[in-house]
């Protein structure tokens, strides 16, 4: 059974309805030594270097440099926010806005008609293209930079914004086409042929039934698109040059150098490129996680 | 077009035609692009010239070739059996109820947020040997100067490590929902029959999982061609060439050294490798059979 958000509230009336959430309660619910050990063990490791990351950037230079790594700070200073903010960040902000956008906008005008097509097309084509999209979950984005970037150099897109948006959202589609066409599938076919014999064209079926029906898929295929597009790092690096067309990893990269031994400043820069996706994680975490696990949480 | 009336409300497969041509254009298109690279002599500007299997050639001489490619693999296999043990027992216990695991969950998911570049970044911060965290703990487990990146043999582990950091979220979060979906019936059963906790794990949970064990164990093994964002940020290959993985390499000729067709030569041993991986997820795991595991649902 699918975990994906996609899927409507199956039929669940029956005397053996403590389906979801709660199976396993008895066998995990109480004490568990082992588990628990563990889990806390994992907390440290992750929380030690988010504790790091988010005190440091608090901190003066100097004081950095004098009080330990993980001691608590004494008088918190924005002054290295003010430094990043001053170096360029809002210029590769917006740029990683624009491109994330740009790919999210481009999978789900591709992908979503492609999946419908996949869900209710008979031709034999459309069959075919479906194996070909799975098999493209295959490619490896790293080896085909070499040929895209030639590619992008022909067609005079290189240093631009395109360039990145076109392999990411590319390389996004496979992906897209699977959550897609399985949320499709959970349409009732009645409902579509309800549609057909009042006479509705493929077109108004999609409009009105398909897409509305499936609006969880399209968030999941957005959740992924845009994290993917927003933390993207090959296609930038190797498509693009000038600091005016820098996305936010590139930038951070660039602070590293620019920045230096001042790991305070750097810290702000990765606190402030973390921060949007972080108030996302807040408000909406398990939409979130589910998009992040789309296709294979199963 | 077409016969209005009688066509059903069913879209032709011209539908599909725009996605398919986009994604043919940038992903599959490149793979016979690389395959042609691979027998040119190209620096990256101007025009590939046809150099024949110069190239190819060049993978008997190349004297980086075998570290790359056994680092790439032990990276690979270790960061594979390294995070199946944490993210498996992990995402079983998160599957529990309660307060403390919900908390603890919130914060375990938050390394999924950052870029391989942010997450490269904090760590460089973390393991700078004189003011960072490697200063304070360095001399707690014998490495007195704290300088983890700078030791040949340490930054091995320490790229095992920032990528176990980024990559376990993603598998516990696997784990964890899959373990919420095996049945309440089956522990139930084994309790009447007497099972105790770790019976429980090795005849329910285990099996059940079986099919997110794969899932999850491929995905690794493919995820591992993205570790070079990380390897490139935190150490660049180095100290020397002691963690230049085959990704990287390739990156190196290709775009630091400008002999793309060599560079080319190595992709194309890359998309073999990262093709064939996945085929066996698709195989496996039941991708192309999407259809028939939703039906009865």
């Amino acid at each position: 059974m699918s975990t994906t958000i996609t899927r409507p509230p199956a039929s669940g009336h029956g005397p053996g309805s403590a389906r979801r959430g709660r199976p396993g309660r008895l066998a995990r619910g109480r004490f568990n030594l082992v588990g628990g050990l563990s889990a806390t063990v994992w907390f440290v490791i992750v929380s030690v270097p988010l504790y790091f990351l988010v005190t440091t950037s608090l901190r003066t230079s100097s004081q950095y440099l004098l009080a330990g790594p993980l001691s608590i700070p004494k008088n918190l200073s924005f002054a290295n926010y003010r430094l990043v903010a001053d170096s360029n960040f809002g210029v590769y902000f917006w740029n990683t806005l624009l491109v994330t956008v740009g790919c999210v906008a481009i999978v789900l005008v591709l992908a979503l008609p492609a999946a419908y097509a996949m869900v209710r097309s008979q031709s034999k084509f459309v069959r075919r293209s479906f194996s070909l999209v799975l098999a493209g979950l295959a490619i490896p984005a790293q080896a085909t930079i070499i040929p895209v970037y030639l590619m992008i150099t022909k067609l005079h897109l290189y240093d631009t914004l395109i360039a990145i948006i076109l392999p990411t959202a590319a390389f996004a589609i496979p992906l897209a086409v699977l959550v897609l066409t399985s949320s499709l599938r959970d349409v009732p076919n009645e409902l579509y042929e309800a549609m057909s014999i009042d006479g509705a064209s493929p077109f108004r079926t999609f409009l009105t039934l398909a897409v509305p029906l499936s609006r969880g898929g399209i968030t999941t295929v957005g959740i992924f698109t845009a994290m993917g597009a927003w933390n993207g790092f090959l296609f930038p690096l190797v498509l693009t040059q000038s600091s005016s067309r820098r996305v936010l990893t590139l930038g951070l990269w660039t602070f590293q150098s620019q920045f230096g031994v001042n790991v305070p400043a750097i810290c702000a820069a990765v606190t402030l490129s973390l921060l949007p996706l972080l108030i996302l994680y807040l408000v909406g975490r398990r939409q979130l996680l589910a998009g992040l696990t789309a296709g294979f949480g199963r | 077009m077409g016969p209005r009336p009688h066509a059903g409300g069913r879209p032709s497969s011209l539908w599909a035609v725009p996605a398919i041509s986009f994604f043919a254009l940038f992903a599959l298109f490149p793979m016979a692009v690389v395959v042609y690279l691979s027998f040119t002599k190209w620096s990256g500007i101007g025009a590939p010239v046809w150099s024949g299997t110069a190239n190819w050639a060049k993978l008997t001489t190349d004297p980086q070739l075998s570290q790359s490619v056994r680092l790439s693999v032990l990276l690979t296999v270790v960061s594979w059996l390294l995070q199946t043990a944490i993210c498996l027992p992990l995402g079983v216990y998160l599957a529990g109820h309660g307060r403390a695991r919900a908390l603890l969950a919130a914060v375990f998911f938050v390394p999924l947020l950052m870029s391989s570049a942010a997450i490269a970044i904090l760590w460089a911060g973390l393991l700078d040997p004189n003011f960072g965290l490697a200063s304070v703990l360095g001399p707690l487990v014998g490495v007195k100067d704290g300088n983890f990146i700078g030791d040949p043999q340490l930054a091995f582990w320490v790229i095992v490590t920032v990528v176990a950091w980024q990559f376990v979220p993603f598998h516990v979060l696997l784990y964890q929902g899959a373990t919420r979906q095996i049945p309440v019936q089956l522990y139930e059963a084994a309790r009447i029959d007497g099972a105790g906790r770790l019976r429980q794990f090795t005849s329910i949970t285990l099996p059940q999982l079986r099919h997110t064990i794969i899932t999850s164990s491929v995905l690794m093994l493919v995820g591992s061609l993205t570790y070079f964002d990380i390897v490139l940020i935190l150490t660049g290959g180095g100290p020397g060439t002691a963690t230049r993985i085959l990704p990287l390499h390739m990156y190196l000729e290709g775009f630091r050294a400008f002999d793309m067709g060599y560079a080319s030569v190595l992709a194309v041993l890359l998309l073999v490798v990262g093709t064939a991986l996945s085929l066996v997820v698709t195989r496996v795991t039941g991708f192309n059979r999407m259809e028939s595991q939703k039906e009865g649902l």
